[in-house]
C-alpha cells in the first residue's frame, strides 16, 4: 500500500507532462518560436551582445569542443578562486574560511562537470556568496551543457553531410534561459512556500525549551535547491542534502524535488522524437530505460523490506527521516542514481545491501535510465549504436543507425565512451583498496567498506555525487583521485560523443530500405537492454559481488562487523 | 549570466520569497514570549522526562553540519546502539521488556535533525509524562487529545507518512494546566 501510494502517483504524472516538455524543448533547440520568446527572447540577445563570443557562427565539431572546453576550464577557475577566497568575498555573514586548496580544486571540478560530489558540508565550509555565484550558477551551466552536447549529437546523427553540428554558446544559452531557468523560478518559488530557508540574513541562534543553544543556519537555499534538482546535479546546501528539513520540509516539497530529478531527463526522450523525426526511436528508449528503471526499484524495495532475524525484524530507518518513510526513501535513493542527480533525502551508507547495489548498478552502466540531464540520452545513444553495431555483425549486415553507417571510426569512439569511466570505477577502487591513504577513510569494516569505496568511485565516474558519505573524503588522497575521476567520468564521454556526432554528420544518409536494421521495435529494445546488462554485467559484477551481494547474504545469515 | 543566475535570479526569489511566505522562508521559527526557541522543521534533543523525546541523533540536534551516523545494516557498532537505546527507551518509559519500540525511535534519522515520531512513539511515552508532570487522570486525558490533535495524517492521504512534530508537541504539553 505504502509503496502504491508513493510510486503510481509519481510515475503518472511524469509520463503526462514529459510529452509536453519534451515539445516545448525541441522547439527550443531547433530555434523555433515558442512562448518564452517575448520574455527572455531580449535577455538572449543581451547576453551575445555583451560576450565576446561569436552567436552565428555554425560550429564543426573541433570548434564546438574547444567552446565547450574552453567555457568549462574558465568556469573551473573562477569558481577555484571564489572558493579559495571566500572569506575576503560579501555576503559572509557567518565569517566562512576560505577553503583549502584540495577541497576547492575537487568541488570546483565537481560543480564544474555537473557531479556535484560534495567533500565540504555546505552550512560550515561555504558563503552566501560561493553559493549563488559559485554553485548555482555551475547548476545551470553545466546542466546547460548535457543538454547542448545532446543536441550536438542528434544534429550528427540527422544531418545530410554537414560540417556543422551546431553553436555551443546559441545551444548553452538557449537551454538556460528558455528551459531551466523558467522551470527554477516556479520550483524556488513553490519550494519557498513549502519552508525552504531562502534568505541571506545570519544565522538564527535559538534557546530550545531545555535551555540549549541551537543555531539555526538560513540561506538562498530554495533558488539553488531548486535548479540542483532539475539539473540532475544533486549538490546539497546543507551536508545533509534534502535529508535537512530545511532543505526538504515537507511531503509535498519532498514530491516537487523527486519529479524535479526526473522531469527532464524523462521529457528529453520525447524531445529526441521529435528531432529524428521519427516517434518511435524516443518510444523505444523511454520503454528501455522506464523498464531498467522499475527493475531497479523492484530489487530495492525487496531488499528493504525484507527482514532480518538480526534486526527483530525492524523497518531499516537508520538515516531515513520519519517524513520520508522507508517507501519514499527508497524511491529517491533509484530515482537519483537512475537519472545522475546525486541529492539524497536519506543516507545511502545505510541502505539495505541490495538497495545500495542497485543505487550502484545504475550508476555504473553511465547513468543510462534517464541519466542526467542531457548525459543520460548522448550516454543512452553510444548503447543505441553499440546494440546497432552487434545486431549487425550478428546477422551479417552492414550496421546502419539512422539511415547513417556505422564504422569502425564511431565504434572506437563508442568504446572509449564506455570504458572510460569502467576504468575509473575499477582501477581507482583498487588503488583505494590498497594503501592506506585510501583505507584510513572507512566508516564501516567488512564487505561494506568496499562498498564504500566502489560507491564513491561509481558516483564521480558517473558524474552521479551521491555517496557512501561514511567514507571520509576530506583528504588529499581523496580529493584529487576523485576530481581526476570526474574529469575522465565527464569529459571522457562528452569528447568522443562530439566527434561521432562530428562524424555521422558527414555521411549520406542511406534510406530505409527492406533490409534496414529497425531501431524503433520491441526487438531492439530488448536486444539494447541486454547489451546494457552484459557490458555492465560483465565489468562489474565480480566487484559487487564481493561487495554488496556478499553483504546481503551476511545480514541474513546475522554475522556482522 | 553569472550576473543573472548568480545575483539577480537568487535575489529574485529571495525577494518573492520575504514578501509571500516570510516566516517560512527565514527558517519557520517558532517563538514563545517573544524569544525564538527553535525551528518547527529542525528537530531539537529532549532529555527531560517531562516531555516527549525525539529521535536518535547522531549529530546530537547539532546543526553545524547536519550528519548521519552511515552505519551499514552489517555493523556491530549499530547493533550494540540499537539494543543500548532500546533498554533506555523501555526502562524509561516502564514499558514491559518485550515491548516492540518503533524503529524511528531506535534508528538516527538522515540528517540529525529529524523533527518528527511517530504517533505510536508518541503513545508509549505518555505514562512517563503524566508522571513526571503528576498530572491528574483529567489532565493526561488532555495529554493524550494533544499527540491525536498534532497527528500528521499523509498529505490528501497520498504523500508522506503518518508523523508528529516533537517540538510543537512539547510546546503545547506546556500549556496543559
Amino acid at each position: 500500500m505504502e509503496i502504491l501510494r508513493t510510486v503510481l502517483p509519481f510515475t503518472f504524472l511524469l509520463i503526462v507532462v514529459a510529452p509536453f516538455l519534451g515539445n516545448y524543448i525541441y522547439k527550443v533547440l531547433d530555434g523555433q518560436k515558442h512562448f518564452m520568446l517575448p520574455i527572455f527572447g531580449k535577455p538572449e540577445k543581451v547576453i551575445y551582445k555583451l560576450s565576446s563570443v561569436n552567436f552565428s557562427e555554425s560550429m564543426d565539431f573541433k570548434k564546438y569542443c574547444l567552446a565547450l572546453l574552453t567555457f568549462h576550464f574558465f568556469g573551473f577557475v573562477i569558481l577555484f578562486i571564489l572558493l579559495s577566497t571566500q572569506r575576503w568575498l560579501p555576503f559572509n555573514p557567518q565569517h566562512v574560511d576560505n577553503m583549502n586548496w584540495h577541497t576547492a580544486l575537487n568541488t570546483s571540478i565537481s560543480f564544474v562537470t555537473n557531479t556535484n560530489w560534495q567533500s565540504y558540508a555546505g552550512e560550515t565550509g561555504l558563503s552566501y556568496f560561493s553559493q549563488m555565484i559559485g554553485l548555482t550558477v555551475q547548476n545551470f551551466v553545466s546542466a546547460a551543457t548535457g543538454i547542448a552536447v545532446f543536441a550536438a549529437l542528434v544534429r550528427g546523427i540527422t544531418g545530410q553531410t554537414v560540417q556543422s553540428i551546431g553553436n555551443f554558446w546559441v545551444d548553452l544559452t538557449r537551454s538556460v534561459l528558455y528551459i531551466l531557468l523558467p522551470l527554477s523560478i516556479i520550483w524556488a518559488v513553490l519550494l519557498a512556500g513549502e519552508g525552504v530557508v531562502q534568505n541571506i540574513n545570519p544565522y538564527t541562534e535559538a534557546i530550545t525549551l531545555e535551555g540549549v543553544t541551537q543555531i539555526i543556519p538560513q540561506g538562498p537555499a530554495a533558488s539553488q535547491i531548486a535548479i540542483k534538482q532539475l539539473g540532475t546535479n544533486g549538490g546539497g546546501f546543507f551536508n545533509t542534502n534534502s535529508a535537512h528539513p530545511l532543505e526538504n520540509p515537507t511531503p509535498f516539497s519532498n514530491f516537487l524535488e523527486l519529479f524535479a530529478i526526473l522531469l527532464i531527463p524523462v521529457s528529453l526522450t520525447f524531445t529526441y522524437s521529435k528531432m529524428v523525426k521519427s516517434p518511435g526511436q524516443g518510444r523505444v528508449l523511454f520503454a528501455v530505460m522506464s523498464i531498467l528503471f522499475l527493475s531497479g526499484l523492484a530489487i530495492s524495495l525487496y531488499s528493504e523490506y525484507q527482514p532480518s532475524e538480526i534486526w527483530g525484524n525492524l523497518s531499516y530507518m537508520e538515516g531515513k527521516e520519519t517524513r520520508n518513510g522507508i517507501a519514499g526513501s527508497v524511491l529517491w535513493s533509484e530515482v537519483t542514481t537512475a537519472a545522475s542527480s546525486g541529492s539524497v533525502n536519506t543516507m545511502h551508507d545505510s541502505l539495505s545491501p541490495l538497495s545500495g547495489m542497485v543505487a550502484m548498478v545504475n550508476m555504473m552502466i553511465g547513468e543510462v535510465i534517464f541519466g542526467g540531464v542531457g548525459a543520460g540520452m548522448y550516454s543512452m545513444i553510444i548503447f543505441v549504436i553499440l546494440t546497432v553495431f552487434i545486431a549487425g555483425l550478428m546477422v551479417g549486415r552492414t550496421p546502419e543507425f539512422l539511415g547513417k553507417k556505422i564504422e569502425a571510426f564511431e565504434i572506437k569512439m563508442c568504446m572509449l565512451a564506455v570504458l572510460a569511466p569502467a576504468i575509473v570505477i575499477l582501477i581507482f577502487s583498487a588503488i583505494a583498496c590498497c594503501i592506506p591513504a585510501g583505507l584510513s577513510g572507512l566508516n564501516n569494516t567488512g564487505p561494506h567498506g568496499l562498498s564504500e569505496i566502489l560507491y564513491a568511485f561509481g558516483s564521480t565516474a558517473g558524474n552521479n555525487g551521491s555517496s557512501f558519505a561514511g567514507l571520509n573524503v576530506h583528504s588529499i588522497f581523496y580529493n584529487i583521485l576523485t576530481a581526476v575521476g570526474m574529469l575522465i567520468g565527464r569529459f571522457g564521454v562528452i569528447i568522443p560523443v562530439l566527434a561521432i556526432a562530428g562524424n555521422l554528420g558527414q555521411k549520406k544518409i542511406t534510406p530505409v530500405s527492406q533490409g534496414t536494421f529497425r531501431t524503433d521495435n520491441w526487438l531492439f529494445g530488448g536486444l539494447l537492454i541486454a547489451i546494457i546488462l552484459i557490458v555492465g554485467g560483465l565489468t562489474f559484477f565480480p566487484v559487487l559481488s564481493l561487495g554488496p551481494v556478499a553483504e546481503h547474504f551476511l545480514l541474513q545469515n546475522g554475522i556482522l562487523f | 549570466m553569472i550576473l543573472l543566475l548568480g545575483i539577480i535570479y537568487p535575489l529574485f526569489i529571495t525577494g518573492i520569497a520575504q514578501v509571500c511566505f516570510h516566516d517560512k522562508s527565514n527558517g519557520s521559527l517558532v517563538k514563545k514570549n517573544g524569544v525564538v526557541i527553535g525551528s518547527a522543521l529542525i528537530g531539537q534533543q529532549f532529555d527531560n522526562k517531562a516531555y516527549f523525546t525525539s529521535r536518535p541523533s547522531a549529530s546530537g540536534y547539532n546543526t553545524l553540519p547536519s550528519g548521519a551516523s552511515n552505519l551499514s545494516l552489517t555493523s556491530k557498532k549499530l547493533q550494540e546502539q540499537i539494543i543500548q537505546r532500546k533498554k533506555e527507551f523501555i526502562a524509561v518509559n516502564k514499558l514491559p521488556s518485550d515491548q516492540v519500540v518503533p524503529s524511528e525511535m531506535l534508528f538516527a534519522s538522515g540528517s540529525g535533525l529529524d523533527p518528527h515520531i511517530s504517533p505510536q512513539a508518541a503513545l508509549l511515552q505518555v505514562e512517563r509524562i503524566a508522571e513526571a508532570r503528576h498530572f491528574s487522570s483529567e489532565q493526561k486525558q488532555k495529554l493524550k487529545q494533544l499527540i491525536e490533535n498534532n497527528t500528521e495524517k499523509p498529505l490528501w492521504n497520498w504523500l508522506g507518512e503518518t508523523k508528529m512534530n516533537v517540538l510543537l508537541l512539547n510546546l503545547q504539553l506546556d500549556g496543559i494546566k
